[in-house]
């Protein structure tokens, strides 16, 4: 027996006045010695100060120990009592000597005799961490009177049937590595803390380390291994089936589950499992992170605090139907017309209407057309299909099928059947796009032959179905048990009834584009989606007589809803610049379509592709009474150019994102008629929505009271119907955004005029702190743009937090008089090429006479000029400049160091 | 108010003597060579133990801004006016009970040849310190700052590359080369520098004077908080002086590779003036420097009145009036 002792001093991150000893007597009557970290040790043994608010209990797995739980010790919540024991055999507490193993049993019940003896009563709320979730599961389960909360981190507590359990602890578990790899050695002990991402300090991997030293301290690493129950027959398996038997208790429990996706040990099944059991789980996934979650993550000890804190105020599930329940919901809305009950009322009211309602367009003209009526009954027989094969309301169907008639109908039978249609935009790329829809967890996978192979790539989870004519051995192959012609054979034929609309259910996960950062995952009701329809509706005038040419992603999908005919024209959907203008007047034709609904990307091209037109497709074009360019900003000398081809036309586009779209509309005159201004003039708020800012505070952040003061610069906040449910599975963003009850912070900074228009200045990460004050980038970035031999220009802050500097990186226009290499001050020959991921070679400092005109527009004072080829912009617009690429690329120019690779 | 200001002969120091004078207060310079100045003057050396103790006796504040400042000579020279030099006056001061004393320094005390972003005023290190000058005015610093007590209020102020009109240092040196094309920039020219115009170098120093109970005790950067690529600067003076800006660029590892080579021959055999590259200079110029000013203005209750823009203005109309 070796008995507890007190950590050295010096480990970083870890107070030594946390640190206690405790002795508890365990149900063999035998007295343990127990290392402790304890919030109540380190404010002294004062037996006046008041009860804790409550205590987080925290639960290491592992092989590490109590160190792992320091962040939150640090970050406890106001008046809460952090406690995190070190198991016994583990971390500092005793090695029992015992001729077996401890088993999760045992463990459970020495938790309990360790909580007791420390005094906790309640509320408690407890914390685990790999193998620490059972454990602490089964104290939770064992004391649901104390119990306030439970959080979870990468852990599992179901070991299916065959299921041979992680990889990497069955290979530990082998019999002839076990002893080798746990214990002889400390190769698990190593491991543990070298799978962080991003890697360790050494420091902090040897403190995780150094409770472990010498084979006779790692007896209960290696007995911790092997008590993981993988057979039925295990001694430890009753009492895990008991636990997870038991989860159902905590039906009324608020659970917080954090995790790290990129974990070798638990993974992302473990988390679905976890969510099946405890579904109204509030999750977090830290794309990115792996498995040591704490560490890989300090922030989430913040998170936590916050939720917990957020325990005081009455529990608001992610299911719940708030708009009743939401503050401030005043003001009337734009209500559904009767009619939408539903997203396939409007279809539903055109049964047997023999026009056409999706006409896809081919290279050479109209490839496809599905009338009303085809479309309706199709629908419904996939939707029956779906659900006698078993698709349950709630489920999630990931869509990989292009736009056109299938996915239509795709779509809308998933909504018939109840189900949540995941929609990620193909432009995203591959590993984005797997990222994104992993992160969704679809219970089905609808696709094309090339998406499902695209699906097994990106191991994507659920079910798969083939959309489209696959043969036997194709279809085996990528794993799909059906074929969609099969479910409208199977819906024909059942009798199985389809599912009630209920406007509460989930309709739609969409996902944002990832300019900054992995793209998340947006959460839609059905009523919201019908007010965003209704929103469409009233800002634009439709009616039952428009038809329209969609190319522009989720809009492509809403002609059904509208009840009105929608052509898809050819183009590539991978690449939005790809759209033609002949392929757009061939779609125009075909219907005789009234709207034109575009991508900023789609236009340019079709601008730049103006002069192939012939004659009768120009006559086309001076037929629809409206274009909408959405997506990205546009440029006003786009919209001019977009007008003259479509003379017709008002040339309108509105703001939004998406997670709240439209927002505002302007149309191209009102543009004209404001003229320029400190940003970009979007518009006023469009048919019920509301509009407020959080105005910027002089380091940069938005974190004052909401106002409403004109020409206040702050973060854009939105109220509206159609305003997105919750962003899905990320509970710490999800939280930030919607800290003001009722309304939804987009991360843009603009401010709103005397009439009551919004102008747009920039995303709130790009907002650069001088030691004067906050300066948004969109304003200069324009007036900039304007000058003479400018193409693009990019504000970005170069310097530490609230003392950077401005600078201004220009792409020069390529004239054949005057070569850019021109507007560069000293010779560009010998500077360093720069490659910051997709930006470019700096060519140099520009020179006097260009210096001088962009800092006599810029309205703020510029430290620099730099001259560069071009600027980064996402993949998915082709249009939103990465400013934080940039200001890396600008710093490190302006080290005049040649900047480390990415 | 009583001031005595020392290495009033430069720019920097002529400029302080100025301002104190025109404000009303009684000011004595201390410098080898006759200032030109319109106030009291001593002509004598910082190392003289004895005239330095003559020309504190009596003042309410000192300003101490003479040193060595050059690029090349032996450690001794450094040693001798810039360390010693410095003793004495502290010395000079706490012996005759003078309040105040301000120490001017140079931010190259704090400088390893790392970049410097937004950079802090860092502690002086004398270990790190690149070159004899920075070494030896990190030690001045430290002796300087070490005397701050309760009868002596000391301040440091670390002006960062003064230059305005009759500049010999800076905008001279730029001026002649570039008038003989011999001036090349170094590493890509990007490096974004700060620089600070001499009135308010001055103004800052005065400043620091008048702030000297509050300010004690600390280092202080000063600059016009306006870095500019080192390119652009360039090309502005020699736009002032109305000279072609240099075309030339020399590879940075050339450049210290360069000044390492001649900081040798230099040592061995002097030449005539100073060697044309260092290793000081290389790094100076191919690497970033810039500060966070707002603890300086905070302090100091001071801000720049002459942005850059007025002060290359100030130094056309200057060189136009040399023509």
């Amino acid at each position: 027996m070796i008995p507890a002792s007190l950590p050295p001093a010096g480990l970083p991150g870890l107070d030594p006045r946390w640190s206690r000893l405790v002795d508890v007597v365990d149900r063999e009557g035998v007295r343990r010695s127990w290392h402790v970290l304890d919030t109540t040790a380190a404010r002294g043994t004062r037996k006046t100060s008041a009860e804790p608010a409550g205590t987080l209990l925290c639960v290491h797995g592992n092989p590490t120990w109590s160190y792992l739980w320091r962040h939150l010790l640090a970050a406890a919540p106001p008046g809460w009592r952090v406690v995190a024991p070190d198991q016994l055999g583990m971390g500092w507490s005793e090695r029992p000597a015992e001729p077996r193993p401890r088993r999760l049993a045992q463990r459970v019940d020495d938790l309990g005799r360790l909580a007791d003896t420390l005094g906790l009563t309640g509320p408690v709320v407890t914390v685990g961490h790999d193998w620490g979730g059972p454990i602490s599961l089964g104290w939770a389960l064992d004391h649901r009177d104390a119990l306030a909360g439970v959080v979870l981190a990468n852990t599992a507590v179901h070991l299916p049937a065959g299921y041979r359990g992680p990889t990497l602890i069955r290979l530990a578990r082998s019999p002839t590595l076990l002893r080798t790899v746990c214990e002889r050695t400390p190769t698990f002990v190593r491991a543990a803390s070298a799978v962080s991402r991003p890697p360790l300090p050494a420091p902090v991997r040897a403190a995780f380390a150094a409770p472990y030293r010498g084979a006779a301290r790692r007896t209960a690493v290696r007995d911790f291994v092997a008590d993981i129950p993988l057979d039925p027959t295990h001694p430890s398996a009753a009492r895990l089936r008991a636990i997870v038997g038991d989860l159902p208790a905590l039906a009324g429990v608020p659970v917080l589950v954090l995790w790290g996706p990129s974990d070798p040990v638990f993974a992302e099944r473990d988390l679905a499992d976890l969510f099946a059991r405890l579904p109204h789980a509030q999750v977090h996934r830290y794309e990115g992170a792996g498995h040591l979650l704490p560490e890989d993550r300090p922030e989430a000890a913040t998170a936590i605090a916050d939720w917990v804190t957020s325990l005081d105020r009455p529990a608001v599930s992610p299911t719940a139907s708030l708009p009743a329940g939401r503050p401030g919901r005043r003001r009337a809305r734009t209500q559904p017309r009767p009619a939408d009950r539903s997203l396939w009322s409007a279809l539903e009211a055109r049964g047997g209407d023999p026009a056409p309602a999706v006409v896809e367009l081919g290279a050479s003209g109209v490839r496809r057309t599905v009338s009303f009526a085809l479309l309706e009954r199709r629908v419904r027989e996939l939707a029956a299909g779906l659900v006698a094969t078993g698709v349950r309301p709630g489920e999630r169907v990931a869509l990989l099928v292009p736009p056109g008639a299938d996915l239509t109908a795709a779509v809308y039978a998933c909504w018939r059947a109840g189900a949540v249609v995941v929609l990620a935009d193909a432009g995203l790329g591959l590993r984005a796009m797997g990222r994104a829809l992993r992160a969704a967890a679809p219970d089905y996978v609808i696709g094309v032959p090339r998406g499902l192979a695209a699906a097994q790539v990106m191991r994507l989870p659920g079910r798969r179905i083939a959309s489209g004519p696959l043969d036997q051995a194709s279809r085996r192959a990528l794993g799909a048990t059906y074929g969609l012609a099969d479910l409208a054979r199977i819906g024909r034929e059942t009798t199985a009834a389809l599912p009630e609309p209920d406007p509460d259910a989930e309709s739609a996960v969409v996902f944002t584009s990832g300019a900054t950062g992995p793209a998340k995952g947006v959460v839609y009701r059905q009523r919201q989606v019908l007010a965003q329809l209704g929103a469409l509706r009233a800002t634009y005038d439709i009616t039952p007589e428009d038809r329209f040419v969609a190319a522009f992603a989720p809009f492509a999908l809403y002609g059904p809803a509208l009840g009105i005919p929608t052509a898809v024209p050819s183009m590539d959907v991978t690449a939005p610049g790809s759209l033609r203008a002949a392929a757009l007047a061939e779609a125009v034709a075909a219907l005789d379509a009234t709207l034109v609904f575009a991508s900023p990307a789609a236009l340019r091209n079709v601008v730049a592709t103006g002069g192939a037109l012939d004659a009768r497709q120009r006559r086309a074009l001076e037929r629809p009474r409206l274009v909408l360019s959405a997506g990205a900003p546009v440029p006003v000398t786009l919209l001019r150019e977009v007008s003259r081809l479509l003379p017709a036309a008002r040339v309108h586009t509105p703001y939004g994102m998406t997670e709240a779209l439209p927002v505002t509309d302007i149309s191209l005159e009102e543009i004209d008629k404001v003229g320029p201004g400190e940003g970009v003039c979007v518009g006023r708020p469009v048919p019920g929505v509301e509009l407020t800012v959080s105005p910027l505070s002089a380091d940069g952040r938005a974190d004052g009271p909401l106002s409403d003061a004109v020409g206040v610069s702050g973060e854009v906040c939105v109220r509206a119907d159609h305003v997105k449910d919750r962003y899905d599975r990320l509970w710490v963003t999800e939280r930030a955004s919607s800290r003001d009850p009722g309304w939804h912070r987009t991360g843009d900074v603009g401010h709103v005029d005397d009439e009551r228009r919004l102008w747009v200045e920039g995303r709130l990460v790009h907002v650069i702190t001088t030691a004067a004050g906050p300066v948004t980038p969109v304003g200069p970035e324009l007036r900039i743009q304007d000058l003479p031999g400018v193409r693009a220009a990019s504000v970005v802050g170069v310097g530490p937090p609230a003392t950077q500097v401005v600078v201004a990186v220009v792409v020069p226009e390529a004239s054949p008089g005057r070569p850019p290499h021109d507007r560069v001050g000293s010779s560009g020959r010998g500077a360093p090429v720069f490659r910051s991921r997709s930006v470019h070679s700096i060519m140099g400092v520009a020179d006097l006479e260009l210096t001088d005109a962009v800092s006599a527009v810029a309205g703020v004072p510029v430290a620099a000029v730099l001259l560069a080829p071009r600027l980064p912009v996402d993949i998915r617009h082709n249009a939103k400049v990465d400013r934080a690429e940039v200001a890396a690329w600008a710093e490190a120019v302006l080290a005049g160091k040649r900047p480390r690779r990415k | 108010m009583r001031v005595l200001v020392t290495g009033a002969s430069g720019m920097l120091g002529g400029a302080v003597a100025q301002v104190l004078y025109e404000r009303g207060d009684d000011v004595t310079v201390l410098q080898r060579r006759p200032s030109g100045l319109p106030c009291r003057e001593v002509l004598a050396d910082v190392t003289s133990v004895d005239a330095v103790r003559q020309a504190v006796r009596g003042q309410d504040a000192v300003v101490h801004l003479a040193a060595k400042v050059a690029v090349t000579g032996p450690w001794r020279e450094y040693e001798r006016v810039n360390v010693a030099g410095t003793r004495h006056v502290v010395d000079g001061c706490r012996a005759t009970g003078v309040g105040w004393l301000v120490h001017v320094s140079s931010p190259a005390v704090a400088h390893s040849g790392t970049s410097l972003v937004g950079a802090p005023a860092g502690p002086a290190e004398p270990r790190t310190a690149r070159g004899h000058y920075a070494r030896s005015k990190a030690l001045a610093e430290w002796l300087a700052l070490a005397a701050d007590g309760p009868s002596l209020a000391v301040v440091a102020v670390r002006p960062h590359l003064v230059w305005g009109p009759g500049d010999t240092q800076l905008v001279g040196r730029i001026v002649s080369r570039a008038r003989s094309g011999r001036l090349a920039l170094v590493g890509s020219g990007a490096a974004l520098i700060d620089t600070t115009y001499v009135a308010n170098a001055a103004a800052a120093i005065v400043a620091a004077v008048d702030r000297c109970e509050h300010a004690h005790g600390q280092a202080l950067v000063i600059s016009n908080g306006e870095p500019r690529p080192i390119t652009e600067i360039v090309a502005r003076v020699c736009r002032a002086a109305g000279v072609r800006p240099p075309r030339r660029r020399v590879p940075f590892p050339v450049a210290w590779a360069g000044g390492a080579a001649a900081e040798a021959l230099w040592a061995v055999r002097a030449p005539a003036g100073d060697p044309p590259m260092t290793r000081f200079l290389a790094e100076q110029l191919a690497t970033t420097h810039w500060f966070d000013q707002r603890r300086t203005r905070a302090v100091l209750d001071w801000t720049p009145a002459v942005s850059l823009d007025e002060g290359f203005v100030r130094l056309a109309s200057w060189y136009a009036g040399q023509a």
